[in-house]
């Protein structure tokens, strides 16, 4: 359970279009790591590059390296879908399979896996849906659709597929930005209490949000519209928000751009 | 689809901050329309339907044999003796044959025009399916007839060998191929297109998201496909095989070329003969007199209720599972 992410010399381009250049950067297990910086800036690009969902996009390319402990993600006769199976993902918008109902959302992945019995799977489910706090407000309904749930009910079901798996580590791509203040702060307890468990990445346009849910923040930036983005400086939130090393971190976190 | 048809009391009445009497104007003339356009629907559907029954109650009302259950079709003996056994039988096989052939193959062409095909070929690809559309039945009844026949002999021959055990694809009589089993592989191909082009426009409207997901969690794309496409299309394919079996149903040229008819039932779906609703009335309407005619109506009236039917059980279907469909998501 919860790996360390050695990244070294990562670049991510569309087609020929570089988006990010030359990341390098170690994310502590246990740790939430939370990525900041203004909108272009390649830090969701950088967040899917981690769990090889970069590709996916049509000409979406990768160079440079991700280790995970200590294999490399983009490693020859790497499988990317062996990757997306111990890096689990939640995205922006909360996006439960419409056609499933709570129960078969949460084992949706262990489907894929295979070899579970009926009671184990309703096991994990269950255990699942403790750990993402959405238990007590689903267990009388666990065969109706996901889709009747509230946005942020909605959220923590997609968190309770994705840690349904036991993944290393767990992407957030700006999990709370579609959601009200009351769901926010939900999903933002729940990130303290899953951190014991997984390496977490969040990327987050709230700031506030960041200072909050991590330990270490990343701030990203990009020098002109166009240009690929690129890591600013990574390290103690305490440290990023009141004494940055880089004055454009300090600029960006007090306000001044983006 | 079908399954989220908009009544116009969902519609916000007109608001009208700024007065403007042309913009009224405007929507009266359109909500005019658009409400004659709904009611002439009903006008047409209920004349047709009137019409149906008014005649083929004067035909049933004088006829000697059981509409339903006689072998036979001798509407200008005296006195009349008509059934619709043999009709409704070859019908229903040959559109379900059509339908098992039909359905599986659109699928796949639409899975892999909208998910596997590189973009460079999915366009042509879609195109060349939809050509199939635009060709007129007769073509497709005289191609049936003067190249399809003869070809699947050797067909036959194989099926005859290996599965005439399943009595089906027993061949008892020799002859052509001109049987429901070779309808059927016709009304396949003419539904093709509609059954593809269909359901490729419902697999294309997956949101991108939900593919995400399943991808996110370790899908491989078949995994991805099963998980987030399939479901999600599945009303959609459902509405597509209705249309495509409502065409199949109605069939009349291509099946009047290539079927050699014969009122007789037989389970030997290789064997010559047989016959459909619609291959009947265009046999016989020519030469039927004022009572024939009638008594071809009534047969008429029947195909139109088991389309009704057919397409009633469709909706039941997709209405059962409403609560998941995409539609709400």
């Amino acid at each position: 359970m919860a790996k360390r992410i050695d990244v070294s010399g990562l670049s991510a381009f569309y087609g020929t279009h570089k988006a990010i250049d030359d990341i390098s950067m170690t994310v502590e297990p246990h740790s939430v790591t939370a990525f900041i910086g203004p909108s272009g800036c390649g830090k969701s690009t950088f967040l899917r590059t981690l769990n090889r969902m970069h590709e996916v996009t049509p000409g979406g390319r990768v160079e440079g390296k991700v280790l995970l402990d200590d294999e490399n993600l983009y490693g020859p006769g790497v499988d990317p879908v062996a990757v997306r199976r111990t890096v689990g993902m939640v995205f922006q918008r909360p996006n439960p399979f419409p056609t499933m109902s709570i129960f078969e959302n949460v084992a949706a992945g262990l489907r894929l896996n295979g070899g579970h019995r009926r009671q184990d799977l309703s096991d994990i489910v269950e255990r699942s849906l403790r750990g993402a706090n959405l238990w007590n407000e689903v267990k009388d309904r666990l065969h109706k659709p996901g889709s009747g749930l509230s946005g942020g009910q909605q959220q923590r079901l997609c968190i309770a597929r994705a840690i349904a798996v036991e993944p290393e580590v767990l992407l957030m791509d700006e999990p709370c930005s579609a959601l009200d203040p009351i769901s926010t702060l939900a999903i933002e307890d729940l990130i303290g209490e899953l951190k014991e468990r997984f390496t977490i990445v969040i990327v987050t346009h709230n700031m506030q949000q960041a200072a909050r849910v991590s330990d270490r923040t990343a701030f990203f930036n990009l020098a002109a519209v166009g240009q690929p983005g690129k890591l600013i400086e990574i390290d103690e939130t305490d440290r990023i928000f009141s004494n940055p090393s880089v004055q454009a971190t300090e600029d960006y976190i007090s306000g001044r751009f983006g | 689809m079908a399954t989220t048809t908009r009544t116009p009391t969902d519609m916000p009445p007109p608001v009208s901050a700024s007065g403007k009497t042309a913009g009224r104007a405007g929507d009266a003339v359109f909500s005019g329309l658009s409400k004659g356009s709904g009611i002439l629907l009903l006008v047409i559907m209920a004349s047709i339907a009137v019409f149906l029954t008014y005649r083929a109650a004067i035909a049933l009302s004088q006829n000697e044999g059981n509409f339903l259950t006689t072998f036979d079709w001798n509407a200008s003996a005296n006195p009349p003796v008509f059934g619709i056994a043999v009709l409704l039988f070859g019908t229903v096989v040959s559109s379900v044959i059509a339908m098992a052939i039909a359905v599986p193959i659109a699928v796949g062409i639409a899975l892999f025009i909208s998910h596997y095909a590189p973009r460079k070929l999915a366009a042509p690809l879609g195109y060349v399916v939809d050509l199939l559309a635009a060709v007129p039945s007769i073509i497709y009844g005289i191609w049936g007839a003067l190249f399809l026949v003869p070809q699947l002999a050797g067909l036959n021959l194989w099926l005859d060998e290996y599965l005439g055990w399943t009595y089906v694809f027993d061949k008892s009589q020799p002859g052509v191929a001109r049987s429901l089993f070779t309808v059927g592989i016709l009304l396949a191909i003419m539904i093709l297109p509609i059954v593809t082009s269909v359901s490729r426009e419902v697999f294309l409207q997956v949101p991108r998201m939900n593919e995400e997901a399943a991808l996110a969690l370790g899908a491989t794309r078949w995994e991805v496909i099963r998980m987030a496409v399939l479901p999600f299309g599945r009303s959609g394919v459902i509405s597509a095989s209705m249309l495509g079996l409502g065409r199949a149903l109605g069939e009349t040229m291509a099946v009047a070329t290539v079927l050699s008819p014969s009122f007789l039932i037989s389970g030997h779906l290789l064997d010559p003969g047989g016959g459909t609703f619609a291959q009947n009335i265009a046999a016989k309407f020519d030469e039927a007199n004022e009572f024939g005619r009638d008594a071809l109506i009534a047969s008429g009236l029947v195909l139109f209720l088991l389309t009704l039917l057919v397409n009633g059980a469709a909706r039941m279907i997709i209405a059962r599972r409403k609560e998941y469909s995409g539609a709400n998501a």
